[in-house]
């Protein structure tokens, strides 16, 4: 009861004073005469309940919005108590219950949307209060809390344990482990120290932290994260501008057909010499009326979008619109830039072969004799072989540009470097057939085999290229401006389709749309990549994917969706919950639009009576914003 | 230039009217009304004076609905 607003609490009230005198009534029914002092004993919870109703039509009237459904409900209710009226002067026993039931009922549904609306968007903001209202600095020894939007750039904030970080920055003092899932959906903590970035929006889990701070609170990553969810809800799909133009002209209809159904069956009956039944055709119009609010579907789709976006953002997808969800549901084919996305953009040790040394002793000797160079393969050598370098091993260290270097290392000649270097010193190697960079080593004149160094993938990617055939993606494509040999390696392995190598950043977007052109009619594309120079093919393609793009704002302006973190199984994620969401829409306005039709035949024809007619419109609604609501929740199981 | 503005709004098809007498104002380019969020964005014309402007769309927001509130 307590969450309930001020406004629920005083309507419930009414609903509940209205019910008991209408219980009340209804009991000595019977015993009241004459048939005004009944009717206007019925008027008391008639008014009581919905005087609200009467004045707001009134209203509408009074500024030309005539047909909203607040007129709807006063005209037929109001209708259904001129008939009774009707019928009691006619000797007949009229009731007035109806016409106070079914305004009771309806007030009932709409208190009942009000809370599940209030209800579900309290949820969803609390899915996205990642940001802290408050900072705290320290001032004269003492802790002060401050007002984020004032704290300057490079000033020293203070987190303490279970705190979120309130504005992005680098952490000065203390060591920690902070709770990301808010920002990326990942649930493993990650541990801080000194000099590690931290974003705002993570909590801080156990130690007290000192942040320097390296942006201001508007421009911090939590601020930008709510920017782009509450605008997302602004960006209307078309399911619902779909909606609000039917709801435009489906009221009017409805009513110019109940009009028609209490004028013209009447004349047509009456002109044929039957008894016309006017009383009786008017009440099937009053039912039509009632039927005629579309409110089911005008509550529930934007609902559903809503609930949809909230669930995709609490996994770390955020979706910058509706529209996108939409788009999204009907991507067919998936286009990823290879590095950074499907690979992880960093170069590794991935296989030593033809040693007849043990792969860790080449590994030893490589790494030494290359330890002096810069160049990135040194470094892989070097996280390859896991131990220190002892420089005392290494002598007389020559390096020979754009083929490698010999030296001594440990008493042996070791030379390693590629193709050409080997060709140098009169050494027959074995090329390798791998893809990546080669490292053919010598030792003592001898060749001792090569170690293939190439970009990994992802351990996740098989996993995501898997989910999203499963999630019905029929082609996947990656595109790279690496050699075809790498890029069929790391295609096969993922287990992508298609590949294009060799590409320039400008052709990538040429073969987007050239894949774009071959796609069928509503299948869609979507392009997945890091936000590094790929901004032109993100915003060329129908969904831009921009991935682990925190912090790069020209990836998030230029991307429909953002994932958090760079694990490429949100994808898949993503194209479901987006599906899932479409799904139910389309249930939604499939069920309601077919209970409606059904009341509307059985109205038209008098069986059903008003009663029906108000249950069906509630519980149509009820079920409609449940089954809205499923698209924020259980998205684990899916 | 554009602002969002906290609404207060009972029903979804309310909104609706919001935002279609918000388009209606003159000074007004574009509004868009969250239902959901409870918002409303509104892209002013050049040269309009955002306070100005908002009043005269609560005006007319509250012709249409006169349960409606808009926070500037």
């Amino acid at each position: 009861m307590k969450s309930l607003t001020k406004k629920q609490r005083k309507v419930l009230g009414r609903i509940i004073t209205a019910a008991v005198m209408l219980l009340v009534l209804v009991l000595v029914d019977s015993r009241l005469d004459p048939w005004y002092i009944k009717l206007l004993l019925y008027l008391v919870p008639y008014l009581i309940v919905g005087y609200d109703i009467i004045l707001k039509a009134a209203h509408g009237i009074l500024h030309g919005q005539v047909f909203d459904e607040n007129f709807l409900m006063v005209v037929a209710t109001a209708g259904a108590l001129g008939v009774s009226i009707y019928d009691t002067m006619h000797g007949e026993s009229g009731s007035y219950i109806e016409a106070v039931s079914v305004m009771l009922l309806y007030q009932v549904g709409e208190l009942f949307q009000s809370i599940a609306v209030g209800r579900s968007r309290r949820s969803i903001s609390e899915l996205m209060d990642i940001r802290p209202d408050t900072a705290n600095i320290e001032e004269d020894g003492e802790l002060v809390q401050v007002d984020p939007d004032d704290v300057e750039i490079g000033s020293v904030i203070i987190v303490r344990p279970g705190e979120k970080i309130p504005i992005d920055g680098t952490v000065i003092e203390g060591s920690s482990s902070l709770n990301t899932s808010a920002l990326t959906g990942e649930s493993l903590p990650r541990s801080v120290e000194p000099g590690s970035q931290v974003l705002s929006g993570c909590v801080n889990l156990s130690g007290v932290l000192k942040i320097e701070t390296t942006a201001e609170f508007g421009e911090s990553t939590a601020s930008k994260v709510l920017d782009l969810v509450e605008n997302a809800a602004s960006k209307k799909s078309r399911s619902e501008n779909f909606i609000s133009k039917f709801a435009k002209y489906y009221t009017p209809i409805v009513c110019i057909a109940a009009l028609a159904l209490a004028i013209i069956p009447p004349v047509i009956l009456a002109l044929t010499g039957s008894d016309p039944a006017l009383m009786s055709w008017v009440y099937r119009a009053c039912t039509f009326l009632v039927i005629s609010c579309p409110c089911a579907l005008v509550i529930s789709i934007p609902l559903t979008f809503f609930a949809g976006l909230g669930g995709a953002s609490s996994e770390g997808v955020l979706i910058k619109g509706s529209s996108y969800l939409e788009t999204l549901a009907q991507v067919r084919t998936v286009v990823f830039d290879k590095t950074g996305t499907i690979t992880q953009g960093n170069f590794e040790v991935t296989g030593v072969h033809h040693s007849p040394l043990s792969d860790h002793e080449l590994l030893r000797l490589a790494a030494h004799v290359e330890s002096s160079s810069s160049h990135p393969i040194s470094a892989s050598l070097r996280k390859a072989y896991g131990l220190p370098i002892d420089r005392d091993l290494i002598r007389d260290i020559q390096e020979i540009s754009g083929e490698g270097v010999i030296g001594k290392v440990d008493g042996h000649e070791v030379a390693a470097g590629n193709l050409r270097l080997m060709r140098r010193i009169g050494i027959e190697a074995k090329p390798c057939s791998h893809p990546g960079t080669i490292v053919y080593v010598a030792v003592d004149g001898e060749y001792c085999g090569h170690i293939v160094i190439s970009d990994q993938i992802k351990p996740s990617s098989v996993k995501a290229i898997r989910d999203l055939h499963n999630a019905g993606v029929k082609r996947t494509v990656m595109l790279t401006g690496d050699t075809a040999q790498t890029a069929e390696a790391v295609a096969k392995e993922a287990g992508i389709d298609e590949f294009r190598a060799g590409l320039l950043p400008a052709d990538k977007v040429t073969e987007v749309e050239k894949l774009m052109e071959s796609s069928l009619g509503r299948d869609r594309l979507a392009f997945v990549g890091d936000g590094i120079n790929d901004a032109p093919v993100l915003a060329r393609a129908d969904v831009g994917i921009a991935m682990g793009a925190l912090g790069s704002d020209a990836a998030i302006e230029a991307a429909d969706v953002v994932l958090m973190d760079d694990d490429p199984v949100k994808i898949a994620k993503g194209i479901r919950i987006s599906r899932k969401c479409l799904r139910i829409a389309r249930e939604n306005i499939v069920f309601s639009l077919c209970v409606k039709a059904v009341c509307l035949v059985l109205g038209a024809l008098g069986i059903a009576s008003m009663w029906l007619a108000v249950l069906a419109d509630v519980g149509v609604m009820i079920i409609c914003v449940l089954n809205a609501i499923r698209a924020l929740y259980d998205n684990k199981l899916i | 230039m554009k602002k969002t503005y906290k609404i207060d709004v009972d029903c979804a098809a309310c909104a609706d009217k919001m935002q279609d007498a918000a388009c209606r104002t003159p000074g007004v380019k574009d509004a868009v009304v969250s239902f959901m969020t409870l918002k409303m964005k509104v892209e002013f014309e050049d040269g309009a004076d955002p306070d100005a402007v908002m009043q005269q769309v609560l005006a007319n927001c509250k012709k249409v609905e006169r349960d409606c509130e808009i926070f500037f």
